[in-house]
């Protein structure tokens, strides 16, 4: 990252004017250099209609500078050179520009609907669209068929369209349709803030509840030079890491119940539950909602209630402890969970993976690390990797993690700086720009709050793990056995909810 | 009239072994549990429900649970549960009763082909093979046994005195190991099969009755449940020798199939279930075992 971008650290608001505003071809070169050269990611990447143009606005996150660099160009036609040929980690944005914009990332190797709803822009060019109703990559052949899967599920989950290209019981590819959780949200938040919007917050992907509306009332703090009380950060941080907690112990129980081991299912499923109800003897709620507010949160932890959580944490993580453990003790569980699903480190890289799933591919990114917000500038934790890129991987990580978020939970209790929990937070200021990222549970959570002449948002770009994510799984996928798919699914258990907003 | 008796005792008594593995990994996983008779619940409540039909399908659709509730009860009647002699015994019924089940097993993959699904093809395919590398081990066991009773038929292999054990331990051992091996197989178990998940994709027997609904689906609950005490009773009869007296056959028998049902539970709380593609090295095995059981007795 040069020059050519505006650096920000994370939540450090800028007026919009100051960020570059380039040539379609310069920003194409830039956004390439930065991502090829310069070891960065792109942590968003998205279109906003501004006097009746389009204008493409590129986050590319350096993990080593701790540095957000933006820049923006602004499209001249209906089309784009594609950068996804060069950048294979571009290319669910692309496609996602294309969608809500009705212009064509020329180049694009496989352009499809993201989440089939109409362009935001009159007049329509594309119409409106089915989910589901596309392309699918198809292999040819008599040996070769195809099975599809979904959008209803033998099982109570989310709905989400899976196509298999195999060979007997090999998988020659996986392509994801994804959409038909769509809401709407980030059109429905222009022109907020207003009440609803920390709501629609809370639910953009319900497991990650804390992590999008942490990352929400931090956009709007640094837009409302808010600085919230110290007090407040370390409650944040303690809710954010229960949900991790609760998410990880939950994930645990439910690989060992995908290969039928039933000892740590069980148990893990129970411990889940005994964490998500840490988060309710928190706020009231098992998923945090209703906690986390711009300016700081709604709830003070008094003393009886401290050392309340503090016993039933230590009680909690004794037990998950003990029901994990048994997963690496069992050898029939690590001959199912070693090399299935791999994603070498190399993809890895290339897609843009983010999250467990990058750490368990050894890349060391962590936005509480690489980019801290709130408690985590004061207290790190230690980045958790493993090398194999495989479901034993992705759970080991997840293990290591747990660990380490239990221990912190533990010492934010003992340590709770005295302090009011709030403070007022001012309206967003104009013509702004802020970037704002926590690593929730799955990974890193992007959010992009843009304002205009009124302070009201103008564009707000919310962008999930599971966007960056879901494309690894395809890739796990190759090469493998069908068999294996729920498997891999469950290791990195994205979200259908936080990818179709 | 024997005959219908142990029909009746097959009919009414094999659901209660599935309550008795549901059960025994409940307790095992620190859970209650679901009812000890919920099969019976459940498949009670399958009778009163309606049925929906695929209009791809044709009549093989629903021969599939016809011929799965029929099969188990034909075969439970080579078995002599608690008598001298089974209510059908001859020369060689041990064919006959394998191939049962092999076309219960034909049937029921037909049944699953005949819907068109990718999945229920995909649970055809695995069935069918594995089943094929199962069948060697049982093979192989009969011919064991048929050495060691001096006959050819279930009645000789389930009535021994006792003097079997004395006789021809280590090759019983091996038949009655490879045919557990086999039983779990056939029966969907872990390690080979997880009769309690939801995902389609790693199924290998439930994925080829996702389209059955209603009564068809509870005839193949209540089906399964005998086939898998067919197959427990059948090791039960082998090692358990007869003692003459039905007072004193007739609980050792049933104790003992309950007894093969808290194993199985056990095994199935111990350890994950395979990888797909390890399972048939386990079946072949298998085929090894009671093959080395068939040089054990010829020596």
């Amino acid at each position: 990252m040069d020059g050519r971008f505006l650096a920000r650290r994370n939540a450090q608001p800028a007026r919009l004017a100051d960020v570059p505003l380039l040539q379609e071809s310069a920003f194409r070169a830039a956004v390439l250099d930065a991502v090829q050269t310069d070891g960065c990611h792109i942590a968003s990447l998205f279109g906003r209609e501004t006097d009746g143009a389009i204008e493409l606005i590129a986050v590319v996150a350096s993990d080593e500078a701790s540095e957000l660099g933006l820049i923006r160009t602004r499209l001249t036609g209906d089309s784009f050179a594609s950068l996804t040929a060069d950048c294979p980690q571009a290319q669910l944005f692309e496609r996602e520009i294309a969608e809500q914009f009705g212009v064509t990332p020329e180049g694009h190797p496989w352009l499809k609907p993201v989440r089939f709803h109409a362009p935001w822009r009159e007049p329509q060019p594309g119409g409106t669209h089915t989910p589901g109703v596309t392309d699918f990559f198809r292999v040819e052949g008599d040996e070769v068929h195809e099975v599809a899967v979904g959008p209803v599920h033998a099982g109570v989950i989310e709905p989400g369209h899976f196509r298999f290209q195999c060979h007997g019981e090999q998988v020659f590819h996986l392509e994801i349709a994804l959409g038909y959780q769509h809401r709407g949200i980030e059109a429905a938040i222009a022109g907020g803030p207003s009440k609803r919007t920390v709501h629609m917050m809370e639910s953009a992907a319900g497991d990650t509840t804390i992590g999008h509306t942490l990352a929400y009332a931090q956009a709007l703090e640094a837009l409302g030079g808010a600085k919230p009380p110290a007090r407040a950060h370390a409650i944040r941080g303690i809710a954010l890491e229960l949900e991790r907690l609760a998410n990880h112990v939950g994930d645990l129980g439910a690989l060992a119940g995908d290969v039928a081991f039933l000892p740590t299912a069980s148990f893990c499923g129970r411990i889940r539950g005994d964490y998500l109800n840490l988060s309710a003897e928190l706020c009231g709620s098992r998923f945090g909602r209703g906690l986390v507010r711009p300016g700081g949160v709604t709830f003070d932890i008094e003393p009886t209630r401290i050392s309340a959580l503090q016993e039933r944490l230590d009680t909690a993580t004794r037990d998950a402890k003990e029901a994990v453990a048994l997963l690496w003790e069992t050898p029939t569980v690590m001959e199912r969970f070693e090399a299935t699903g791999v994603v070498d480190s190399d993809a890895c890289e290339e897609i843009g993976l983010v999250g467990v799933a990058a750490r368990a591919c050894g890349r060391a990114i962590d936005v509480r690390h690489d980019f801290p917000f709130g408690i985590y500038r004061f207290v790190h934790l230690p980045v958790m990797t493993a090398h194999h890129g495989d479901v034993n991987s992705r759970a080991f990580v997840r293990w290591l993690e747990l660990q380490r978020s239990a221990e912190f939970v533990a010492l934010q209790l003992r340590t709770l700086p005295a302090t009011p929990v709030r403070v007022e937070c001012g309206a967003p200021a104009a013509d702004s720009i802020v970037v704002s990222m926590t690593e929730g549970w799955r990974g890193e959570v992007c959010h992009v709050a843009i304002t205009g002449r009124d302070g009201a948002f103008t564009r707000y770009k919310i962008t999930d793990p599971s966007f960056h994510n879901w494309f690894g799984l395809a890739l796990a996928l190759r090469g493998g056995q069908i068999s294996d798919f729920p498997l891999c699914n469950k290791s990195f258990n994205l979200s259908y909810c936080g990818h179709d907003l | 009239m024997r005959g219908l008796a142990q029909l009746l005792l097959v009919l009414v008594a094999s659901p209660l072994l599935l309550g008795v593995i549901n059960r025994t990994k409940a307790i095992m996983a620190g859970r209650r549990g679901q009812p000890l008779f919920q099969a019976y619940w459940d498949i009670a409540k399958l009778f009163r429900k309606g049925s929906v039909i695929s209009l791809t399908t044709t009549w093989i659709f629903l021969l599939g649970p016809a011929v799965a509730i029929v099969v188990p009860l034909l075969a439970s009647l080579m078995l002599p549960l608690a008598a001298p002699r089974a209510p059908i015994a001859f020369t060689g019924d041990v064919i006959v009763f394998v191939y049962l089940f092999a076309l219960s097993r034909f049937c029921t993959t037909a049944a699953a082909l005949d819907t068109g699904s990718a999945f229920e093809g995909m649970g055809a395919a695995r069935e069918l093979t594995f089943a094929a590398l199962a069948e060697p081990a049982l093979f192989f066991g009969f011919l064991a046994l048929a050495r060691v009773s001096g006959g050819i038929s279930l009645t000789s292999f389930m009535t021994m005195d006792g003097s079997h054990w004395r006789s021809a331990s280590a090759a019983l051992v091996l038949v009655i190991a490879s045919w557990f091996l086999v039983l779990l197989a056939e029966n969907s178990r872990v390690p080979f099969d997880d009769p309690n998940t939801h995902l389609e994709l790693t199924m290998i027997h439930e994925v080829m009755v996702l389209d059955h609904s209603g009564p068809a689906f509870g005839f193949i609950l209540w089906g399964a449940a005998m086939k898998l005490f067919v197959y427990c009773a059948l090791i039960v009869g082998v090692i358990l020798p007869t003692s003459g007296s039905p007072l004193v056959d007739l609980p050792a028998i049933l104790g003992g199939v309950l007894l093969v049902g808290v194993v199985i539970g056990l095994v199935e709380s111990g350890m994950a279930r395979l990888r797909l593609v390890r399972v048939p090295q386990l079946l072949v095995t298998a085929s090894l075992v009671a093959g080395f059981a068939v040089v054990l007795v010829l020596r």
